[in-house]
């Protein structure tokens, strides 16, 4: 087990020296003058060789390269051009800010998505089956960002039962700590904060979650079609005992490989949705940092942006790759 | 795959035909055998109605509506469905439904050029790597994973944030981003076919290695290439209609559906119909390209059924 985390990590070793050549590019492969590019048509010769300066774009491409990663391996992601402060200090309270909203998201993927799917499987065939896997086949085929705005317009603005934006009540802010509003309104003893915040992250939580929770369902259902079949749950199920035993005890605990497969991949289908979801939400995660980065061409927060969400990406897929030979012990590598 | 022969399929023989005849029995290819577990599927089904139907939307956009997509003023702003105006109009006072309507070519053709493209090259390198092994391999699927690295919808942002925003860039960096899922997949089905007897006796029989290659590895990975090359088509879709809606992709006056969605959701509320049809027609060219790829996965590869 160790010598097998220790040779996973050290595979990541290449993805992580490709990822940062890859996030190098983003300014450094802009066809053309770079330094022109992010300033616009209008900008001085001074103005550009400031920047250029500043960016160190002067500088050969590897020396440039190397002082990229030096930096980096430092913590230190550059400095944002709209707000000429530190990229790693601003990004924080933007990360916390995702973190909860993927957390909850994930949450109720996995919930509504392992459970849906296994009556499904259980029932197969049946209205319940056949309604979930509608909606799930819909689930998967739905652009994100529309059902975000569905969503805001039938809950928010039409039945006003749950708030459109934000993370919490601009008026009464949240003292951070950690930046996760349920944890820091917990902690500052804030019930009323505690229920502002979840009220905030459940629009939100729920159009990210959905095509997970799709996609989950369906491998749920297919996965425990076929533990269901075997043999030794036709001996349990001899033997007396209860349903619910035999689904969730032995089946499931047997379905479970290829579930935490698509619940890992799927964390990448979040960290990219968040960017859509956080935009449409005005959640003051990673990805409206990243949106607004965008339209106001902060190519280092862009390039730093993208890099930390590939990193939690590559660091949750070992999580999950690790966690396989914990769940079923007859995995070997 | 071996051809099936089949018993039940030949005609029962009537009085007249007592001894049947051993050259009369038909035989099937396996793709006929995939057309008809194919036909059987209702949703699969569907999802050529609903594929069809947008394409031909597309090719006859002119013929269904009078106005042009980026007329303004076509009618009063921001008004309702109505006879005249079936979608009703945007902020502009364009013509919605003939938006839409040019708007389904846009994304038949992001997801027609981004599927080839991915396609053309991911089997290019998978072929390479899983055929020639050793280093070559090495280094591709260390790309390829590099590449998987990042959601990819943000390795799509980079591409675009280096090219700059266009629907060309867009297509482009999709097409990008869906390279090493082709590449994968043919690699293994390479690599998997290369170990098959019938290779071993190609090559005892002295065949070059190209000759192999396009005569027994490529058309026996036929199959999962076109699985996944149905269900990539919805995938580039939505990957290009989010590009849009991040105003990385198409740019304006283009009818880009996810650029609609962007364009008008702050009038949500006084022209939901706005957001509503373009939302509606993403959803359904991708369920449809979802249903003929679930379908086809079922009739071509029993073993990747899910």
């Amino acid at each position: 087990m160790l010598a097998y985390t220790v040779r996973r990590i050290l595979m990541l070793i290449p993805v992580l020296i490709g990822m940062s050549i890859v996030t190098f590019a983003i300014i450094h492969f802009i066809p053309g003058n770079p330094a022109r590019i992010i300033l616009g048509d209008q900008a001085t010769a001074t103005a550009i060789a400031n920047l250029e300066e500043q960016l160190g774009l002067n500088r050969p491409a590897y020396v440039q390269y190397f002082s990229y990663v030096f930096d980096l391996l430092k913590g230190d992601l550059g400095t944002s051009l709209r707000t000429n402060r530190p990229i790693a200090t601003e990004i924080w309270p933007h990360l916390a800010a995702t973190v909860e909203l993927t957390v909850f998201a994930m949450v109720f993927a996995v919930v509504v998505g392992v459970n849906a799917g296994i009556i499904s499987a259980w029932k197969q065939n049946s209205w319940f089956d056949y309604t979930c896997m509608v909606i799930a086949l819909i689930g998967v085929s739905m652009p994100i960002f529309w059902l975000g705005l569905m969503q805001q317009w039938i809950f928010a603005q039409e039945l006003g039962w749950l708030p459109a934006f934000g993370r919490g009540n601009p008026r009464d802010p949240v003292e951070a700590i950690t930046h996760l509003y349920i944890i820091d309104s917990m902690i500052n003893g804030r019930p009323d904060q505690l229920w502002t915040s979840f009220k905030h992250l459940v629009l939100p939580g729920i159009a990210l979650g959905t095509i997970p929770m799709a996609i989950i369902a369906r491998m749920t259902r297919s996965s425990m079609l076929e533990v269901l079949r075997s043999d030794y749950i036709r001996t349990i199920e001899a033997k007396g005992s209860r349903p619910l035993s035999v689904i969730y005890r032995h089946g499931f605990k047997n379905a479970v490989i290829p579930v935490l497969t698509v619940v890992g991949l799927q964390t990448g289908t979040l960290l990219g949705g968040a960017i859509l979801t956080e935009t449409i939400f005005s959640w003051p995660g990673i990805g409206r940092y990243l949106f607004e980065a965008i339209g106001s061409r902060d190519y280092p927060v862009i390039q730093s942006g993208i890099l930390v969400i590939a990193f939690i990406f590559v660091l949750i897929n070992l999580v999950v790759d690790l966690l396989y030979s914990y769940i079923d012990p007859r995995i070997k590598y | 795959m071996e051809t099936v022969s089949s018993t039940n399929k030949q005609p029962i023989p009537g009085p007249e035909n007592k001894k049947p005849k051993l050259e009369k029995v038909e035989s099937i290819s396996p793709w006929t055998e995939a057309y008809w577990q194919l036909r059987k599927n209702k949703l699969a089904i569907l999802g050529i109605i609903i594929i069809t139907f947008f394409i031909l939307v597309a090719l006859i956009a002119p013929l269904l509506t009078t106005y042009a997509y980026d007329k303004i003023n076509a009618g009063p702003r921001l008004t309702a469905p109505s006879a005249e105006f079936w979608f009703g109009t945007d902020d502009l006072g364009r013509d919605t439904f003939t938006r839409i309507v040019y708007g389904a070519r846009i994304s038949l053709i992001v997801g027609f050029f981004a599927v080839t493209g991915a396609l053309f090259f991911g089997t290019l390198l998978g072929i390479i790597a899983g055929f020639f092994g050793r280093w070559v391999d090495m280094l591709i699927s260390r790309i390829f994973d590099i590449m998987l690295a990042f959601p990819s919808i943000l390795l799509a942002i980079a591409i675009v944030a280096i090219l700059g925003p266009s629907l060309q860039n867009a297509l482009i960096a999709i097409a990008i981003v869906n390279i090493p899922i082709f590449g994968r997949l043919v690699r293994s089905k390479v690599i998997s076919i290369r170990q098959e007897e019938y290779i071993m006796a190609a090559k005892a029989q002295g065949m070059k290695n190209g000759r192999i290659l396009f005569h027994h590895v490529l058309p026996n990975s036929v199959a999962p290439i076109i699985v996944q090359a149905t269900l990539s088509f919805g995938t580039a879709i939505l990957e290009a209609a989010a590009l849009g809606f991040l105003g990385l992709g198409a740019q304006a006056p283009q009818p880009e559906w996810g650029k609609m969605l962007s364009d008008s959701r702050q009038y949500i509320q006084s022209a939901p119909w706005l957001v509503l049809f373009p939302g509606i027609s993403i959803m359904l060219v991708v369920l449809g390209f979802n249903m003929i790829g679930d379908g086809l996965r079922d009739a071509l590869d029993p073993k990747m059924k899910s």
